[in-house]
């Protein structure tokens, strides 16, 4: 299966990054290439196999729902590329 | 011995001897990084008033009869751990204005151990690529040479680590492996690496590539000295979902267990077409050494190795795409600003994501979305299971497997770029462990006909480093690779 310049578009639209015309095509190419690249996987057997999603062979610890950490807002926000008192701050979402 | 060769262990014997300071190994280390790192580019920043800092202290707490384990020992810390107060970018350029409110636990534990830190390494962008080509920073110079003049790549995304480290630039670096991110670029400079058993290493703080495979391990010039690092490296963080509740064993004890009675096996799979004779001929001396040593060889099969590479390439961009939604230029990193919320989403990650980091991106968007998530990201996790199980299948069988590193030797920087995928083939021998969550060291044991160094592989059962380490040390000591990169501080260049 190949992806053709409006999918890739799309993607790059789900993704939230710009690319112009000519990246598109370029892109178009290589995604091209990568996807026929894993495309061996449609040999594999996997009748009855269950997803493995991790490489840590335990189960995830429960631990108390308690606050444990936080209120220091200037450390968070020490980053932002703007604020505005304690809030980070962007451009007018509603009007 | 030069100050500059010293091992980590040769090092703390001579602190604890008061035959050096903490003070003269950084002066000399933090003049060595000043010298070779405008040409080597290892390190994105240097951190030389820190050092020196780190270091007194150092020397006060050995004076007090307080030294912790690793006081004095001046390391490299690869760009993509957090360090509280100092720049932390992971090779790209959206992270170049973040300075860290926190410390990663690897970099914490390191720095209550005494370590002294001389900067943060050079890495590819998010550590995602096999050359280091792909920082936003300029690429790493191998301080190894070809005949022909070309300036090699370290391999990557540890590059800078282990280009420092193998210019005697540092004593050792962090690391982490996704696919292989530690042990190729070893193997491409000559130096040892281990990336631990996936929940050795806490992931806290470690800027996230793929959370399901990305794992913090030492680089160094020695298996011991990578062995003394993992001890301080490790142990349970309950900052970390994934953080095995373990004790730490004692690993440089059992570098000197050897290896009689156990049993090593050779996986056919690994014995790919086209592989330099001089890699083939090494594997072979591996064997004799292990089997000289005491060892049982084992002949066994992994027979879904070859699909490691298509697994890892859904799997990891799929991780990737999902952790790298965060920058966004509205709580930290660069912004570019637009016209509304979407138009500077949009732009600040155009401008500040690297060709290779948006592939993956794309690829990861891709084969989550709905209507593909079947057909590439579930498909994927199955075979990862049977990769999983071929391990556990042949580790009921033998105690550790034997295998090269990496398919070549290092390449020259610009080799290997004509598409992502032959880059990507560079890691066929590293990643299936990184799937499977299994340890993995790369050892240094030889040279290629053109000079350059390569690495023999050891994998091991989940947790179990201690064998690792035991046969890692047996090849070492038969190997006995002395050999030196041609750039080297206080040497000719």
């Amino acid at each position: 299966m190949s992806l053709d310049h409006a999918t890739v578009s799309r993607i790059a639209k789900l993704a939230r990054i710009r690319l112009d015309e000519a990246e598109v095509t370029r892109m178009q190419g290589e995604l091209n290439a990568i996807l026929g690249y894993v495309e061996q996987l449609a040999e594999v057997d996997v009748e009855g196999v269950a997803p493995l999603s991790g490489g840590a062979q335990m189960a995830l610890r429960m631990r108390e729902d308690e606050v444990t950490d936080g209120n220091y807002p200037d450390r968070v926000l020490a980053n932002a590329p703007e604020r505005i008192g304690d809030f980070f701050a962007v451009p007018k979402v509603v009007e | 011995m030069s100050l500059m060769d010293m091992t980590i262990a040769a090092a703390l014997d001579a602190l604890a001897a008061k035959k050096v300071s903490a003070v003269e190994l950084a002066e000399a280390h933090v003049a060595a990084v000043e010298a070779l790192n405008p040409r080597l580019n290892a390190f994105i920043t240097t951190t030389p008033e820190l050092a020196l800092e780190q270091a007194r202290a150092a020397d006060d707490a050995r004076a007090k009869g307080e030294a912790p384990a690793l006081a004095g020992i001046p390391i490299a810390m690869k760009d993509l751990f957090c360090t509280e107060g100092v720049r932390t970018t992971a090779g790209s350029r959206i992270l170049e204005p973040f300075v860290p409110p926190y410390e990663s636990t690897v970099s914490a534990r390191l720095k209550a151990a005494g370590a002294v830190m001389l900067g943060k390494a050079n890495l590819d962008e998010f550590a995602m690529g096999s050359s280091n080509i792909t920082s936003g920073y300029g690429p790493v110079e191998n301080p190894w040479q070809r005949a022909d003049g070309a300036k090699l790549a370290p391999g990557g995304s540890s590059g800078g680590s282990a280009a420092a480290v193998a210019a005697r630039m540092a004593m050792g670096a962090t690391g982490t492996d996704t696919g292989g991110s530690i042990r190729q670029p070893a193997a491409f400079s000559g130096i040892a690496g281990i990336k631990p058993t996936y929940g050795r290493c806490s992931r806290f703080g470690i800027i996230a590539f793929a959370s399901s495979l990305d794992q913090a391990g030492p680089m160094a010039r020695t298996v011991e000295d990578c062995a003394i690092l993992l001890r301080e490296m490790s142990g349970f963080d309950p900052k970390d979902s994934t953080s095995a509740e373990r004790a730490v064993p004692d690993f440089r004890a059992a570098c000197g267990r050897g290896v009689k009675g156990l049993r090593i096996g050779i996986p056919a799979e690994y014995r790919v077409e086209g592989m330099p004779r001089e890699i083939e001929t090494l594997w072979q001396d591996g064997i004799d050494w292990l089997r000289r040593g005491g060892a049982e060889i084992v002949d066994v099969s992994l027979p879904h190795t070859k699909y490691g590479l298509p697994v890892y390439y859904i799997v990891a961009p799929a991780e990737a795409s999902s952790n790298l939604a965060r920058y966004d230029g509205v709580r930290f990193g660069a912004r570019i600003e637009g016209k509304d919320l979407i138009d500077l989403y949009e732009r600040t990650r155009a401008a500040g994501f690297g060709d290779e980091v948006k592939r993956r991106i794309m690829i990861g968007t891709y084969v989550l979305s709905a209507g593909y998530y079947d057909a590439y990201y579930l498909k994927a996790q199955k075979v990862r299971a049977l990769i999983l199980r071929d391990f556990q299948e042949v580790f009921a069988k033998v105690d550790a497997l034997l295998t090269p590193t990496a398919p070549s030797a290092a390449f020259a920087l610009g080799e290997k770029m004509d598409d992502p995928v032959t880059m990507y083939l560079n890691d066929v021998f590293t990643v299936p462990a990184s799937l499977a969550g299994v340890p993995g060291m790369s050892v240094p044991a030889g040279l290629d006909a053109g000079g350059l160094p390569l690495g023999l592989q050891v994998l091991g059962r989940h947790f179990d480093e201690e064998t690792v380490f035991a046969v890692s040390s047996v090849l070492e000591r038969a190997a006995g690779f002395a050999h030196r990169p041609g750039v080297i501080a206080g040497g000719a260049a």
